[in-house]
């Protein structure tokens, strides 16, 4: 099992293990254990998941059942810029669907997806609570707001620019 | 000449609009100047005109809205060096549009708002709690464990009329009692039936269109953990939770500074403020994103690190809830309610409302009107009211068309039913439901259909799964409205959704499934009429649902500039230069792009 762990993904013996510590002897803890592990590998890699499984004694049928009834969870690597589109009800109703046609169409990629070059994962949110300024979409941590299909477009280029 | 103080609103929606920038100029020009301080506070709830920077000087207080660079340097230049008011950016005198209001309007935004829950939101430092005290903050508190019985407390929340502002609107007095009454372990002298309880916040504030939970923990974090350690002093409960969603990242940081402070200053952890018999301290849980979580007994099993499951009750949370203990959860309104009616009284809260509403509603307002963001109204005040003059009418004075209350559990309220008072009684009445108080206005270049999908959509991927009616029901009404938006519908299919609705709403065990069918209840029963146009006509009269509209060029008055061309994304419109252009209708996306960079608008829509 360690030996699997280690040819998926560089020193996971050593990045995984102080989580696995830092969260043994507690109970609830699924949800944070899982967070833990998508914040160090970048997306909760089912390598990892069996690793710290096997150290909690809880068994990775049970963590995936968490962490794929809740939206934070990724099961595959994102890319450098995670655009997170709102598709919120204020958002609708200001023309996000739109705005989602025009990423779609200038990504190459569909919701959920990454680009193959690994620079950009496109995802459609709830709500990012930013109404008043819909349509709105995060990249990474930044909110714009006030969207139309080509500024949106302009938001990516300006972020990929040198 | 007075010390000043200029304020910038750093909350998430003005760091959207780019207060940052803003922020960071105002600290290098003003870096080294002793008569002016520098206070970053969170939202007042006019994110339509953020960035927004105060300017607080001999008692009184400017606020400049869509303030960038240059007019920051303006304000600097004019209003603090010269004392000469920036008159074209001014919104607020004194926190009200006085007559100095910049667009003339006659329907003051902030005169018609009671503000109780936002009394410090936009006016303090969030992450400062002297100033949360300075403004009365920890006075409620106080007032509970020096003067007051448990059960004189539990009696104030009862006697102010207070409801749960999350949506279902029980009296939160009664969860109270509900949950003291419990018998829970550790009891000690004050507290025979047990001290081992949980008090919640849900802060899960899931609902598109809803942001004025975020709003509150982001400028104003101590007012939902003062609430909730009056509640737990009431109760008799050790252990506090705040279950907050992961999107809200600035909500979160600011809570953690405020527990910490907090929990220095002694109103949090062991034996608060002397009293021997009360401990009680707060964390925050964050949520990993499911709709279904802002119910009860599914936030209580993802707080144990579940799947966010409901179960049936009884047992109720009051009883067997966090860990089988008696656990009682109200959302981040009503908790910021209370110390407020701790410290002016209940009378004082009962003196507003309407009918069994009492107090005030927050409601974020947003969709097709002038002024967005959030405004507390008393209950009571018509739909109209709100609409037309705190929200400032509509978006480029279209025609209204409806309401969306209480997001994908609420309804759509027509034009003749904007004179319902805002209460839950009345609101109920309509179809919709208050919720937790998101407004979405339309208008018509909204399609009602469109929007029954969209929140059938939503509730369809946000289903646990747990219940067949609401796994499978909410599908097949979805896959109906999507055959009614691309004008594949038959008439028989309003029938079927009306009685799908009903199945799904007997059959399901929580709020998401009983309220789901709401969105396509309350616009089937006052917009019929769209329904019909999409089976029969195979047309959208509001123009949005793409399979059943067309994009066409007047050949007549076409210059031929090419700028449509240039526009179109997927290459569907074709001519050549000074001579009129076509689209070819098989290729274009009904984007809409060519319509609005054409100079001479010779592109329709039908």
């Amino acid at each position: 099992m360690t030996a699997a762990v280690d040819e998926v993904i560089p020193n996971m013996k050593s990045r995984l293990d102080p989580i696995v510590e830092k969260h043994r002897g507690k109970r609830g803890i699924a949800i944070p254990l899982l967070a833990d592990v998508q914040k160090e590998v970048g997306y909760v890699a089912r390598e990892a998941v069996e690793y710290v499984g096997e150290k909690l004694s809880i068994s990775p049928a049970e963590l995936f059942g968490v962490a794929t009834f809740y939206a934070m969870f990724r099961f595959q690597p994102q890319g450098k810029y995670v655009v997170r589109l709102c598709r919120g009800t204020a958002c609708h109703v200001q023309g996000s669907a739109r705005v989602l046609d025009q990423l779609e169409r200038s990504l190459g990629v569909h919701d959920g997806e990454t680009t193959k070059d690994l620079m950009f994962t496109l995802q459609c949110v709830a709500c990012l609570g930013c109404c008043s300024l819909a349509p709105v979409m995060m990249v990474n941590d930044e909110v714009h707001g006030r969207l139309t299909p080509e500024k949106a477009v302009q938001v990516l280029q300006r972020g990929v620019a040198p | 000449m007075n010390r000043t103080t200029v304020t910038i609103g750093l909350a998430s929606c003005g760091i959207a609009s780019g207060a940052l920038p803003v922020a960071r100029e105002l600290e290098r020009l003003l870096a080294g100047r002793g008569d002016v301080e520098i206070k970053r506070v969170g939202c007042i709830g006019c994110c339509y005109m953020e960035p927004l920077v105060g300017v607080v000087r001999d008692g009184r207080t400017w606020t400049y809205g869509r303030v960038d660079v240059d007019t920051l340097h303006r304000i600097i230049d004019e209003h603090l060096d010269k004392n000469v008011i920036v008159k074209d950016h001014l919104i607020l005198t004194d926190g009200v549009e006085g007559e100095e209001k910049k667009d003339g309007s006659e329907n003051p935004r902030m005169e018609k708002q009671v503000r109780i829950v936002l009394r410090n939101s936009g006016l303090i430092d969030p992450k400062n709690i002297d100033e949360y005290i300075a403004r009365d903050g920890y006075r409620g508190l106080t007032k509970a464990i020096r003067e007051m019985t448990r059960d004189e407390v539990i009696k104030e929340i009862l006697d102010s009329g207070l409801r749960g502002r999350g949506g279902a609107g029980f009296p939160t007095g009664m969860k109270w009692r509900f949950a003291r009454d419990a018998k829970g372990a550790e009891p000690n002298a004050k507290n025979p039936n047990g001290t081992d309880k949980y008090m919640v916040c849900n802060a899960d504030e899931g609902d598109p269109g809803a942001f004025m939970d975020r709003s509150v923990l982001e400028s104003d974090p101590h007012s939902v953990i003062e609430g909730m350690a009056i509640g737990a002093w009431a109760v008799g409960a050790s252990h506090g939770v705040i279950y907050c969603r992961a999107e809200y990242p600035m909500a979160i940081e600011h809570l953690n500074i405020a527990l910490t402070q907090a929990r220095e200053r002694g109103f949090l952890g062991g034996k608060i403020l002397g009293d021997e018999d009360f401990s009680f301290d707060i964390y925050v849980k964050e949520g990993a994103g499911a709709f279904v979580c802002g119910e009860e007994t599914a936030l209580i099993a993802s707080i144990e690190g579940q799947r966010g499951m409901p179960r049936p009750r009884p047992p109720f949370p009051a009883n067997s809830g966090i860990w089988k203990k008696p656990t009682n959860i109200n959302n981040v309104e009503t908790w910021a309610n209370v110390p407020w009616i701790l410290t002016h009284g209940s009378t004082a809260f009962n003196a507003y409302g309407h009918g069994r509403s009492r107090g005030t509603k927050v409601f974020a307002l947003a969709g097709k009107i002038k002024k967005g963001g959030l405004a507390e109204i008393p209950m009571g005040m018509s739909l109209r009211e709100v609409i037309y003059d705190v929200a400032g009418g509509i978006e480029n004075d279209r025609k209204f068309k409806a309401v969306q209350l209480g997001g994908p559990s609420g309804g759509c309220v027509p034009d003749s039913l904007l004179d319902t008072p805002v209460d839950y009684e009345s609101i109920n009445a309509t179809g919709a439901i208050m919720g937790s108080g998101g407004m979405v206005v339309m208008d018509e270049d909204t399609c009602v259909v469109d929007v029954a999908r969209f929140f059938l959509n939503f509730v369809q991927k946000e289903s646990c799964g747990k219940c067949p009616f609401c796994r499978i029901g909410t599908k097949r009404m979805l896959e109906i409205l999507e055959r009614i938006t691309q004008g594949k519908g038959v008439i028989e299919d309003l029938d079927n959704l009306i009685s799908l609705a009903g199945q799904i709403r007997d059959g399901s065990l929580c709020g998401l499934g009983q309220t789901a069918p709401n969105p396509v209840l309350t616009t089937l029963k006052y917009f019929r009429d769209e329904y019909v146009a999409h089976i029969v006509d195979k047309k959208c009269p509001a123009k949005v649902c793409a399979p059943l509209i067309h994009y066409a060029v007047d050949g007549g008055r076409c210059i031929g500039c090419t700028r449509c061309t240039k526009a179109c994304p997927v290459g569907a419109i074709s001519g050549e230069v000074k001579k009129p252009h076509r689209i070819d209708d098989e290729v274009c996306v009904r984007c809409g792009l060519c319509r609005k960079n054409c100079p001479v608008s010779c592109i329709s829509v039908e």
